[in-house]
């Protein structure tokens, strides 16, 4: 079967939304349910965030999403139980996100195994260093059909990104700027000239710009960078509002779409 | 050297460095300069004058008679709390803040526990006329004041850790972050032997100072370089790889490694990371670590800030698992028993990390004719409210 990220990639043009959330939060059976929702509202992928107890890249709304989603009771066999029949309801590409120790824990190959079975197309795992990956995983990746995406930054060197765009698969996740999950200082969108050095390297894979992204004025304004962006903490926020999901959701989805 | 890091960072399959893209820049920086710069003449001049004229340096080793006798066996103490600031923290703090220098860097960040750490990191950034932020759990903002004062009274800003339990892990992630979002002009300095290589090799190398002294005492004092037995305590493992340091590869020397059991091992409130833990990755390094099934952290308990921790330092993991060194875990209530202990018997008040060493001392087995040097990590002046409220003496 076709992986579902390259065929979004293939495609779509420009202007692609993808929402990352906390499995598992704000309730725990919350993530069929906003899945789905995020379908119906256009979204074209979708990052379901693994829970970790200690997400060292992230900023406080991740944190705290987190730490709710471990006490719902949140956990990888909980996660995969949950998926198990997503792809009867939805075809929308889906990137499982998190941190390594509690995929090391489950067992990688056990893990990725698990992920092609449920319909997994793709994984970020922002702390396994590219040369284990490399060296140790990257054939049980390739052996699952999975899309393994990786992060770079303002501060990569340009030989590290022809290095990692040769082993990712799937897109190159452009940290906008130096700075954890969720941070709203502004510095998002500014850094062009970051944006344009990337873009003048003409990357084998498509680039989608996160890390800051938060309303449709960052949306647009990083799309004009890059394939698309990818919002996470906003929409955390978002959800988590009083109101029912499907309101929610969709009044989020709507206000980044539209210009203000 | 069996037990010294490898060229890819690893101490056997322990070690590494995990993190994230944002911080690879920076840890390749001091990766591909640490050594370099450490092996310069001017810096080793320069860190070996402050480490004597500043720092104290030699500390004494120290025969502690009266100990001795309620033991029966010979037992020195390596007088690491007559640092200046009080503990073994401030060897690696002044060696890592030279680096920095060196690398150009402004702003310094640390994490700590106990806040002796944090108390030497800003003791050297007021030295060297740097900015300094320490990150501390709330927990420990608490039960450490004295050190929480001292740091600000330097000039250092302190920024409590409210995630989490609010103790040591907690502050390092928060430290971690801030490095995430000051990549340029920020250098971290690290507390102990933990975090994503080069961090443990290159804490235990400025830590080494302890055991380079030690065989030149004991060869005076014994008329051999070594001891029988080294014994010291385990937060993350910095005072331990020091001290054990020269006697790696040395099997005459056994190493006792003592971690917190807290309210006991199997209490479900214990630091015991060798016990208790299983690999995983913590603050970028492949190590032990205590953890759910499901791969979450577990939140550690010890009645010392310092060993409050639910990791342990790669070279120490490796230690555990190929058996060169044996592994004790102290209770609260025991380690609380050796500061008092040490404190009528040799007039020497301990630190509660330093205690949990002491502790072990009736475990080891040690003949009368053994050497055996205790780490005495710390001072107790940080402790003594905690000490205060237990021990309830005349007129309280
Ligand atoms: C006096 C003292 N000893 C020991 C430790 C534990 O650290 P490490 O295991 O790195 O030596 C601390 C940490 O705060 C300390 O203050």
């Amino acid at each position: 079967m076709e992986n579902r990220i390259k065929r979004l990639f293939a495609e779509k043009q420009g202007g692609l939304l993808s929402v990352y959330f906390t499995a598992g939060y704000p309730n725990l059976n919350d993530t069929v349910p906003i899945i789905l929702e995020l379908e119906k509202n256009g979204v074209d992928l979708i990052e379901v965030g693994m829970p970790f107890s200690d997400p060292l890249a992230d900023g406080p709304t991740i944190q705290q999403s987190s730490e709710i989603a471990i006490r719902n009771g949140m956990t990888i066999p909980m996660l995969f139980e949950q998926l198990q029949d997503i792809r009867q309801h939805t075809q929308i590409p889906l990137v499982l996100m998190g941190y390594l120790n509690p995929v090391m824990q489950y067992g990688v190959e056990r893990f990725c195994q698990k992920c092609r079975e449920v319909g997994i197309d793709g994984i970020i795992l922002p702390d396994l260093p590219l040369a284990d990956y490399v060296r140790e995983y990257k054939h049980i990746f390739e052996e699952h059909n999975l899309s393994k995406v990786f992060l770079i930054t303002p501060q990569t060197p340009e030989q590290r990104i022809r290095e990692i765009d040769t082993h990712t698969n799937g897109f190159v996740y452009m940290v906008s700027s130096a700075s954890t999950t969720g941070s709203t200082n502004g510095k998002a969108v500014a850094n062009t000239d970051y944006f344009q050095r990337v873009g003048k390297m003409e990357l084998r894979n498509p680039a989608m710009i996160g890390f800051g992204i938060h309303n449709n004025d960052t949306f647009s304004q990083a799309c004009q960078h890059a394939k698309g962006a990818i919002i996470g903490s906003a929409f955390i926020k978002a959800v988590a509002q009083e109101g029912s999901l499907q309101e929610n959701i969709h009044s989020f989805i709507q206000s980044i779409r539209t210009t203000a | 050297m069996k037990y010294s890091v490898d060229e890819n960072g690893f101490y056997g399959k322990f070690g590494g460095a995990y993190v994230p893209e944002m911080l690879y820049p920076n840890v390749e920086e001091l990766r591909q300069n640490y050594l370099k710069i450490m092996q310069e003449p001017d810096f080793q001049e320069e860190l070996q004058g402050l480490l004597k004229d500043y720092v104290g340096r030699p500390t004494p080793l120290y025969y502690a008679k009266r100990l001795s006798e309620k033991y029966h066996t010979k037992i020195y103490l390596k007088r690491e709390d007559l640092n200046h600031t009080g503990a073994h923290k401030i060897n690696n703090t002044m060696g890592q803040i030279l680096l920095a220098k060196r690398l150009g860097k402004k702003r310094i960040i640390a994490e700590t526990g106990a806040g002796q750490h944090g108390v030497a990191t800003a003791t050297v950034c007021a030295l060297m006329g740097l900015e300094c932020i320490v990150y501390m759990g709330e927990v420990d903002i608490e039960r450490q004041a004295p050190n929480v004062a001292r740091m600000k009274m330097l000039g250092a800003t302190v920024v409590p850790a409210t995630s989490g339990s609010r103790t040591l892990k907690d502050a390092t992630n928060e430290a971690i972050r801030d490095w995430i979002n000051n990549p340029e002009d920020t250098y971290y300095i690290i507390g102990s032997v933990v975090g994503p290589h080069p961090y443990p090799d290159m804490v235990a190398r400025f830590q080494a100072v302890i055991s380079e002294e030690m065989m030149t005492q004991l060869q005076e004092k014994e008329g051999r370089d070594y001891p029988d037995y080294v014994v010291a305590c385990v937060g993350g493992g910095s005072n331990a790889a020091g001290a054990f340091y020269h006697y790696l590869d040395r099997s005459e020397v056994k190493l006792v490694a003592v971690e917190a059991a807290g309210l006991g091992v199997d209490s479900g409130e214990s630091a015991a990371t060798s016990v208790l833990g299983k690999e995983g990755i913590i603050h970028g390094s492949r190590t032990l670590l205590m953890q759910t099934e499901d791969g979450q952290v577990t939140e550690p308990y010890s009645i010392s800030a310092g060993l409050d921790y639910p990791g342990v330092g790669p070279l120490h993991a490796h230690l555990h698992q190929s058996k060169r060194a044996v592994f004790e875990s102290i209770t609260d209530e025991e380690a609380l028993q050796a500061v008092l202990e040490l404190t009528r018997l040799e007039g020497i008040i301990p630190a509660l990390e330093s205690a949990h060493a002491l502790a072990a001392l009736g475990r080891i087995g040690a003949k009368p004719e053994d050497v055996v040097v205790v780490n005495l990590s710390g001072r107790g002046d940080k402790d003594l409210t905690t000490y205060l409220n237990r021990f309830h003496f005349d007129g309280e």
